[in-house]
């Protein structure tokens, strides 16, 4: 059997925090450029203007993109043909926690949520899947709060219209509105249970943006996935919430089976900073 | 901020002097001392709030990343510091209907700021004082010394709103 140590995966954690967290991801840049040429609002222009030119600058100076560096949230996939030697979840809170300071983050993590406190690094939240082979795939996406407090979940009938949940959405990218820094990306999880589609819908946000929606694959999903884009972009939300063409940059959908009785439907909205890396050890 | 009154809605501007950086918790405790009657850490009449946590600062930099937080978090604590004389506030997004009202009753102005592009606004920090509730960690109040600052005027004296009718 294969053997990982756990010290290890620490020094990835602390290289995926520095990665996620000063570099924007490819395809948000992508779709960011596109954004930029698409838009005929003046004030929008200057707005993606200056996000693209963030962007460039947090690189560079190995700034934070954001200052919320958000809660670290950590998905793992682990091959059951590997095994760990050491804590596993200590050492991703470890890498947490080391990555934040040496990067200079925030320290946004407050221990007890209704005391508060002093806040501090970690932990993260730790999702661990187990899966074939024998290796591990550890991704962080450091969640901002702004966006996160828009999150929202509904457990609608079986028998519901479609358009009941796209009008759920595009409802829930109203009550976002200026708040949560569009353009937003708009992760759902639909169907299983609802801690499953709550998961789902953050889980969407790390689905690679497809830059040309229109074009791709065919089926329920990125037909919905298309058309709720179409109709978010004409709120007239835009950047910052200020008007323009562009509100959200995609809508990514996972859906999963549920049961007879129910639906449950949840959205986890990103910001235009939406940052997360990968690695394979 | 002697030109407040002259501010309208829509505005693009680029201000030089002092801002206070403070959220949440700060506001908690700003308002607390207000209604116990107690000294505030810096004098409020005039002074104008930049709603934000920035991130630790690294070896050889001024400040973190540090751009604006959400506005409407702050809104219940917010007319009682317009009553007692904050004239500006700096943030992103809406506001309430009592924020719009308070701000109109006591001549103030709400800007906003590039959002989500906290690694660009620090170039515009010259100075950083971190003046009261140091254990709030990133929500310690922090006095900034700030250079062509960009701001837009969101919410002017005159019922002006950037964001339209509520």
């Amino acid at each position: 059997m294969k053997e990982i140590k756990a010290y290890k995966i620490t020094q990835a954690v602390v290289e995926l925090v520095k990665r996620a967290n000063f570099s924007l991801r490819k395809d948000v840049l992508l779709a960011l450029r596109l954004a930029l040429r698409i838009e005929k609002n003046k004030r929008a222009i200057t707005i993606l203007g200056a996000i693209l030119d963030n962007a460039v600058y947090a690189k560079k100076e190995n700034l934070a993109i954001c200052q919320d560096t958000g809660m670290p949230v950590v998905f793992v996939e682990i091959g059951q043909n590997l095994r760990i030697s050491g804590d596993l979840k200590a050492a991703i809170n470890s890498g947490i926690a080391k990555g934040y300071k040496k990067y200079a983050l925030r320290n946004s993590v407050c221990a007890d949520p209704l005391q508060r406190g002093k806040s501090g690094f970690s932990p993260g939240i730790v999702h661990l899947d187990i899966v074939s082979g024998d290796k591990i795939k550890l991704t962080l996406l450091p969640k901002g709060f702004g966006c996160e407090n828009k999150s929202q979940l509904k457990m609608f009938k079986p028998t519901v219209e479609v358009d009941e949940i796209k009008k759920f959405i595009l409802d829930a990218v109203k009550i976002a509105g200026a708040d949560a820094c569009p353009p937003y990306v708009v992760g759902v999880g639909i169907g299983g249970t609802a801690d499953y589609a709550s998961l789902l819908a953050k889980k969407a946000l790390l689905k690679k943006i497809k830059s040309n929606p229109g074009l791709s694959s065919k089926g329920t999903v990125p037909a919905l996935e298309r058309e709720l884009l179409l109709a978010i972009n004409k709120l007239n939300i835009g950047p910052m919430g200020l008007g323009g063409k562009i509100t959200a940059l995609a809508v990514n959908i996972l859906t999963y089976p549920t049961h007879i009785a129910g639906l449950p439907v949840a959205i986890n909205i990103s910001c235009h900073a939406l940052r997360s890396a990968s690695v394979i050890l | 901020m002697k030109e407040i009154n002259t501010f309208r809605v829509g505005q693009d501007l680029l201000f030089s002097g002092i801002i206070y950086v403070a959220r949440d918790q700060a506001h908690k405790r700003l308002v607390e001392a207000i209604k116990k009657g107690r000294r505030l850490p810096f004098e409020l009449k005039n002074s104008i709030i930049y709603y934000c946590g920035p991130t630790q600062t690294a070896q050889g930099k001024i400040i973190g990343a540090c751009g604006p937080t959400t506005s409407a978090r702050m809104d219940e604590f917010t007319p009682l510091l317009l009553k007692q004389g904050l004239k500006g506030m700096i943030g992103k997004g809406n506001r309430s209907l009592d924020v719009k009202k308070a701000i109109r009753k006591y001549k103030g102005v709400y800007f906003i700021t590039y959002a989500g592009c906290g690694a660009l606004l620090s170039k515009y920090v010259k100075s950083v004082k971190k003046i009261a509730y140091h254990d709030l960690g990133p929500e310690a109040i922090l006095k900034l010394e700030v250079e062509n600052f960009p701001l837009i005027v969101a919410i002017d004296a005159y019922g002006g709103c950037i964001y339209g009718e509520d």
